[in-house]
């Protein structure tokens, strides 16, 4: 799969992150090469295996349902940039 | 050209469990904002999601309510976008295998039957919420409360086999009648526990490709459902007919007007790039799991509504309205197992009982005339005690009091007179007092023994027993 500066400019603009023409360009190259190596696996034949989602082998954590106490607002928003009353404030968002 | 509408919905059903999905935090509506928060549901770095057991056996009863085949084996998913309310920055759901798969509801449409297929329901958490707070000093800027973030739910998407707003109601209704039942949401459609997505697209009669569909959001009662539907089938018709196109995209129903508007820029937001949450182990649901869960699921509506009928005897409109909600039914059956006539229970449960509630506002759970208390009022009128007008008269004391019938009839003097010479003497007054009347009967005017008996009866103030006061009146009269 060859990895486009429009691929790296998208994924740029999902992850709300802004890239200088040199660092568009490198990513791009980067990106590229670091796909090119995992395609290397592509070489197995990996007809009727399940896909692995999870390294470890394991299945069903759960936890009970009951309600536990909680931080507390103050612990909840000591590291918001911003707050008023109990609430997180943030800049107006349109819809 | 005529169009056929295609719909098809996405339900959001809040789940009813103590603790959220992932952590311990409370669920309970209407806390104080952020006072339900703990590192998981805020995001906080280096903190883990553990899944609460409840909601896992909440979609199994869900999915089995509704036709679905569990899976063996689902897995979480991140489901990544940026939105102040959502703290990760990404939700964690189910992609690709989600808990249930291939279910189906059968609707009922003006008479016809019509099986509506359910493509999966799959579960995952709940947002935060935005709020405009009227808040000195916020000015523009918006708050948020993370206390529903990380809130169970369950997304039923249906397929889009529904063909107009009314079985797109009618489906709704259905899928809220069974999840109520099941007691897994409460279903309240206000306070957001129970919302749905409309997808609505139009296409020429006899057409087998679908045309661009739009997304409606923000419906949250079914009358909406109806309305936004409606009018989105007729802006499409009008925008094609016009030469124009429909465009995908998301719109948001405003209940003032009736319309839908386009929710702009949301267009590039919608690459997600779900990929397998690796905080989370997959689930796996043994056989033995599922019929453990089969076995505990409650009567459903459709075998309640046919048992009535089949079982009971009752007609098809009384069984459906009684078991409209698991509550009513439950209080109906509770007054049938004290006084095992179905059809009398059934006529005072839809009648008096209903109106009751309606007029006070109060839910069949809090009604203050208890199973207990409605039992002995039948009883009295089956024992001649009271006539079926002065239990009526009863009731409404047993609403406002809560006292027992016996207690008030006794207090009230409302005893039937059942006594024949009581009766006689009242009759032979109004005898004398109506000799006109009296000769016309005789005349063969017998339209008038309606008139003694209402004579008789109102002397009395309603307690003469009036199959007494009818047999008298007929030897006085044609004696
Ligand atoms: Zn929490």
């Amino acid at each position: 799969m060859k990895i486009t500066r429009a691929d790296v400019e998208h994924v740029a603009k999902l992850a709300r992150l802004e890239l200088t023409d040199e660092e568009a360009a490198t990513f791009t190259g980067q990106m590229d090469a670091i796909l090119a190596y995992v395609d290397k696996l592509n070489e197995l034949d990996t007809a009727g295996i399940v896909p692995t989602a999870h390294a470890v082998p394991m299945e069903n954590s759960f936890r009970e349902d009951v309600a536990t106490p909680s931080i507390g607002i103050d612990n909840a928003l000591a590291n918001a940039p911003s707050r008023v009353e109990g609430f997180f404030r943030v800049p107006k968002v349109i819809e | 050209m005529k169009f056929q509408a295609v719909i098809g919905l996405e339900v959001h059903v809040q789940l009813l469990t103590n603790s959220k999905i992932f952590c311990g935090c409370s669920t309970k509506f209407g806390a104080a904002p952020n006072s339900q928060t703990c590192p998981v549901c805020l995001g906080l770095p280096g903190a883990l999601p553990v899944l609460n057991k409840k909601v896992v056996e909440y979609a199994i009863r869900a999915g089995l309510a509704t036709n679905h085949s569990i899976a063996p084996r689902s897995v979480f998913a991140r489901k990544n976008y940026f939105y102040p309310d959502l703290p990760k920055g990404y939700q964690i759901s189910q992609y690709e295998l989600p808990i249930c798969i291939n279910g189906h509801l059968d609707i009922e449409v003006e008479g016809e039957a019509k099986r509506i297929g359910i493509t999966r329901i799959h579960m995952e958490e709940d947002a935060g919420k935005l709020v405009h707070a009227d808040i000195p000093g916020v000015g523009d800027d918006s708050c948020v409360d993370l206390n529903r973030a990380c809130t169970p739910l369950l997304e039923v998407v249906s397929e889009p086999d529904l063909r107009s707003a009314d079985e797109a109601v009618a489906y709704l209704k259905k899928l809220h009648q069974i999840v109520v039942y099941l007691g897994i949401c409460d279903g309240n459609m206000e306070e957001g526990s129970f919302r749905c997505d409309a997808n609505v697209s139009v296409m020429p009669v006899g057409s087998a490709t679908f045309g661009t569909r739009a997304e409606i959001k923000n419906v949250n009662s079914f009358k909406f459902v109806k309305q936004a539907i409606e009018y989105e089938i007729e802006r499409q018709i009008e925008l094609i007919e016009e030469g124009g196109k429909v465009v995908q995209e998301t719109r948001l129903f405003d209940p003032n007007s009736g319309t839908t508007r386009s929710m702009r820029g949301k267009e590039e937001a919608h690459d997600y790039r779900y990929f397998p949450d690796p905080d989370l182990v997959p689930l796996v649901i043994s056989d033995d799991w599922v019929e453990d869960v089969r076995l505990s699921l409650p009567e459903l509506p459709a075998a309640r509504l046919q048992r009535y009928q089949a079982e009971l005897g009752l007609p098809f409109y009384d069984a459906e309205v009684l078991t409209a909600t698991r509550e009513l039914a439950d209080y109906f059956e509770a007054c049938l197992s004290r006084y095992p006539q179905a059809k009398p229970v059934a006529n005072w449960v839809m009648g008096e009982v209903t109106r009751g509630l309606n007029d006070s506002g109060l839910a069949i759970t809090a009604c203050p005339v208890t199973p207990d208390l409605l039992a002995e009022l039948l009883k009295l009128i089956d024992t001649g005690t009271i006539s079926n007008k002065i239990a009526k008269t009863v009731f409404e004391e047993m609403w406002q009091t809560g006292k027992a019938p016996a207690a008030i009839v006794e207090e009230k003097g409302l005893v039937q007179v059942s006594d024949t010479g009581e009766i006689e003497r009242l009759i032979d007054e109004i005898l004398a007092a109506n000799q006109g009347q009296v000769e016309e009967f005789r005349g063969g005017k017998e339209k008038v023994f309606g008139f003694f008996v209402g004579q008789v009866m109102r002397a009395s103030k309603g307690k003469a027993n009036p199959a007494v006061v009818n047999d008298l009146l007929l030897t006085k009269l044609k004696g």
